[in-house]
């Protein structure tokens, strides 16, 4: 029984070290503590209440001015929908184009080792059934022979598999290594917090104002004066009203956490799936390489509305992320921070919590009222 | 009596034998202790299950046949006799994908596999005259039944947004807690309670039974490999079911009592919930496949006329996979936010379940290699498991690199993947079982062009039902979906159009067997010739209904 021992051996060696499973997810404190730079500069068409279960989240309420989320110094990017960027491809068979190096680095694995060695095993394994089928079919072969052991053969088809899985592991490992990479010290933090069914993104380096991020619903669904889905603005079902926007080529530091039940954030162009559970604060590394609308969807099963809170990154050049931040009433780490209050500019559309507390929602999120979009 | 196995008892003899006497219909079907008519319980059971599992993925493969919302709101509507929100007609989709996973898995896949075959041919290929506890035997079945009441009648509570449970197979807390008010998920989690005491119950009979029951001479090494596999297969029910019912239990507590257990605000941990469940769910999709493996085994070697290559490799190839399935169930949960450590432990280790698996698959292929391999009915369908299942286990080594999975967790790569190990891996060894011994359980041959034809129908369908949604999950379509931007149209149309072929296969395959109970050709005892070399093929087909008065002698 040589190859069981062999197994046996391989068993041991990768089990022993980390047998003791110690989770060292970072503890967050309360899930949705707000830092909540309020701006709040109600108009009376935004405080219509909204019934939290089964009204949409409230920034679609509060019909915004800008029917295509622009601010002063700030339009919404275009999607590149010529190449396909930060978008599925119709009768795509490949993963989408890649704009972080792990991203590319992770689909080079997968397309140039992985992709080749299973195609090889699997035509591998047809070729031999076939062999079979013209060699060893009963009237080509009507005496069936005797062996039922060959040892060195039973020792090659398990070596060779621990070799190729070795063979895989290496680069599968150093992925791990690099993705797990801690994002340095001065990287842009931006926290996700899952609700059912929205995002909201929080800019904790900068003034700590949340972005409430709502999918765009098409012009027959809404009601006559509110914001609909433009070309503009992204596919359909994957286009939100107010976007992550985030700096480009500058690590940053991905949070995700969650108000009611599990979230996932995903970003399929960028290699970047964490989900946002309750209770805990995830985080991960993330370089976006290239300016670009990057489009994701939420990764785990969140109840009703599941397939409809989008997420929508936009990586924009820095300095153009500055005067986003601006016009979001925010600051730049190192600027003088201005009183919350007084942050607000005229065009503010998009920063104020907006949580509805959901009927289900483990945590009472109730948060101030809705902030105002006045022009 | 000395020489029933022997000889057997002809069925259609006016002169009943005592081996032969049965109780009358009621007695006989309702408070069954014998092993074949349990089995026989257990398979019509899990067909019924499964018309109505696979009729739910129907529905959902309608209804993703485009994109848009199509017809989800009007069978919203219909369940609860009013007019749905859109809300609830989404709801209503979680509704399927939960049922669609809970059946498949639960009341079809496991009482075909373990409770139909298991409980028709352990006893018979061990020379055993029954299992060791008939009437536990009898109580596991209907608790099955009684599980599967309580699923269908949960689709009729409110639970939630809608009707009915709509959390996943996994009942994921606090979707599954604060998430979804109303009765629906406590009857659900009810009725997992009940399928899974009911499954403990029966790997005890069992282990029981492998352990205890076997014919003089038959040592755990000359054992067929269908009974190893049901042998794993029950340690792993008996080690890993208590998890889940305690996992569940603790959904209880949080749901109804106060509990905090998931409960983040209160201390509790959402992510703990998903260890207990995934260190059942892991060992569970082995409890799907080993038996499927042994059932392999035996049709290989048989329609081969070759004893089957490597069989002690085979059989510890199946222990290994029982084992080390214990030890990777976190390849689940790489997106939770788990340490690095952690994440690389459970990629080398879930990469390691490959080489057993690469074990038997080559020595399924050395077993025919030099064979005298006849292609009937069951041996095409066995040669279809292996390959699809390579296709499934490949697919899975890709899914073991935590780094990848970071892009395809929860993308539909993972649903081309499982279908392929279950839904034509599990499934092909389910139909190959059946095309194997039909004539042994009914006495009556199943019609060999049709057999054919509906597996040729069946495999094109899988695949082109199950194959497009590796390329959907590459590019990036999250599983759970009841709408799609429109980029995934083209291939979730040609997934739709896979459904319909496969289903033309699936009638085919009902026709045959109403075929040929009405009229199929009289099954001999040996039906399959020099290489059915197994105790069931000494019986008559059907078995007398007590075998083995006198046990069988194994040299």
């Amino acid at each position: 029984m040589n190859m069981l021992k062999k197994l046996l051996v391989l068993l041991v060696v990768l089990t022993a070290p980390s047998l003791a499973m110690a989770q060292p997810a970072n503890p967050a404190p309360t899930p949705v503590t707000k830092e909540v730079a309020a701006p709040v500069v109600a108009t009376p068409a935004a405080v219509t209440p909204v019934s939290p279960a089964t009204e949409a989240a409230p920034a679609a309420a509060a019909a915004p001015k800008s029917m295509d989320g622009s601010l002063p110094g700030y339009t919404p990017m275009r999607p590149d929908y010529k190449n396909s960027v930060g978008m599925p491809k119709p009768k795509e068979i490949d993963f989408q184009e890649q704009f972080s190096d792990n991203g590319q680095y992770a689909k080079w694995i997968n397309n140039t080792v992985l992709l080749p060695i299973i195609t090889i095993i699997s035509l591998f394994v047809l070729g031999l059934l076939f062999m079979v089928i013209l060699r060893f079919n009963r009237r080509a072969n009507p005496v069936p022979s005797k062996t039922t052991h060959n040892t060195f053969i039973e020792v090659v088809w398990t070596l060779v598999p621990v070799l190729i899985l070795l063979g895989i592991a290496y680069p599968s490992l150093d992925l791990l290594a690099k993705q797990f990479k801690p994002a340095p010290a001065n990287a842009v933090t931006i926290k996700a917090t899952g609700y059912q069914w929205y995002w909201g993104f929080t800019y904790p380096d900068h003034g700590g104002f949340e972005v409430v991020s709502n999918m765009l619903k098409e012009e027959g669904d809404v009601a006559k004066g509110e914001r609909f889905r433009t070309e503009n603005d992204g596919p359909k079902l994957m286009a939100s009203d107010n976007r992550m926007v985030v700096p480009a080529g500058v690590p940053l530091r991905i949070q995700t956490t969650a108000a009611d039940v599990i979230h996932a954030f995903a970003v399929p162009s960028l290699w970047f799936k964490l989900d946002a559970v309750p209770g805990r604060l995830n985080e991960k590394s993330l370089t976006i390489t290239k300016p670009g609308v990057y489009f994701g969807q939420c990764s785990e099963l969140c109840g009703a509305r599941h397939a409809f809170m989008p997420i929508v990154v936009e990586a924009l050049p820095p300095e153009k992320f500055a005067a986003w931040v601006k016009a979001q009433g925010g600051t730049m780490p190192g600027a003088t921070k201005p009183a919350p209050a007084a942050a607000a500019p005229a065009g503010e559309n998009v920063a104020a919590p907006l949580a509805p507390a959901g009927a289900a929602t483990p945590i009472d999120t109730v948060a101030a009222p809705v902030a105002a979009p006045t022009k | 009596m000395t020489t029933i196995a022997a000889t057997g008892t002809d069925l259609h003899a006016h002169d009943h034998h005592d081996a032969d006497h049965k109780p009358g219909f009621f007695a006989r079907w309702f408070m069954s202790t014998n092993h074949k008519d349990i089995g026989t319980l257990y398979l019509i059971f899990a067909i019924c299950a499964g018309i109505i599992g696979g009729g739910i993925s129907g529905l959902m493969r309608l209804e993703l046949a485009a994109p848009g919302i199509q017809y989800l709101q009007g069978w919203a509507s219909m369940m609860a006799g009013k007019e749905a929100s859109l809300d609830e007609a989404y709801h209503m989709w979680n509704v399927l994908i939960t049922a669609h996973g809970l059946i498949m898995v639960f009341f079809m896949v496991m009482p075909a596999l373990i409770g139909g075959f298991g409980n028709w041919f352990v006893p018979l290929m061990i020379g055993a005259p029954d299992m060791a506890f008939p009437r536990m035997n009898n109580i596991s079945f209907w608790l099955t039944v009684v599980a599967f009441i309580m699923l269908l009648g949960s689709s009729f509570v409110p639970g939630g947004t809608g009707l009915g449970a709509g959390t996943g197979w996994t009942v994921y807390a606090p979707l599954s807690t604060s998430g979804s008010v109303g009765p629906a998920v406590d009857m659900a989690i009810f009725s997992l309670h009940l399928a899974g005491a009911a499954s403990i119950l029966g790997a005890i009979n069992f282990i029981t039974t492998i352990f205890n029951m076997r014919a003089p001479g038959m040592t755990l090494h000359k054992m067929p490999l269908f009974v190893w596999s049901v042998l794993v297969t029950a340690f792993l029910l008996l080690l890993a079911l208590p998890v889940l019912a305690a996992a569940i239990t603790m959904l209880l507590v949080d749901r109804n009592f106060g509990g905090a257990f998931f409960d983040a605000s209160a201390g509790g941990d959402p992510v703990l919930y998903q260890h207990l469940f995934w260190f059942f769910g892991h060992p569970e999709v082995y409890i799907m496949i080993l038996p499927g493996f042994g059932i392999i085994s035996q049709i290989v070697a048989t329609f081969s006329r070759k004893p089957v290559f490597g069989y002690l490799g085979m059989a510890y190839a199946m222990v290994a996979i029982g084992v080390v399935g214990f030890v990777v169930w976190a390849h689940h949960m790489f997106t939770t936010g788990m340490s690095v450590d952690m994440k690389m432990y459970f990629t080398a280790a879930t990469m390691v379940i490959a080489v057993p698996t690469g074990i038997k698959i080559f020595s399924w292929i050395a077993t025919m290699w030099g064979g005298s391999v006849s292609f009937k009915t069951p041996m095409v369908w066995a040669m279809g498991f292996i390959f699809m299942f390579t296709v499934g286990g490949v697919t899975g080594v890709v899914l073991a690199n935590g780094g990848l999975d970071d892009n395809l967790h929860d993308t539909y790569y993972v649903v081309a993947h499982f279908h392929y190990v279950l839904s034509l891996g599990a499934v092909f060894s389910l139909f190959a079982g059946f095309y194997y011994w039909f004539g042994k359980m009914s006495g009556r041959h199943l019609n060999e062009f049709l057999g054919h034809l509906h597996f040729w129908i069946f495999f094109i369908g899988v695949n082109v039902l199950f194959f497009p949604m590796h390329f959907l999950g590459n590019s990036g379509m999250p599983r759970r979906y009841p709408d799609y931007p429109e980029a995934f149209a083209y291939w979730n149309g040609v997934a739709s159009f896979g459904y319909a072929i496969m289903a033309v296969g699936v009638l085919i395959f009902f026709v045959n067997v109403i075929w040929s109970l009405v009229a199929g050709r009289r099954a001999e005892d040996n039906y399959w010739g020099e290489g059915a070399t197994t105790l069931e093929w000494t019986l008559t087909s059907p078995p007398p209904y007590h075998q083995f008065e006198t046990l069988p002698v194994i040299k």
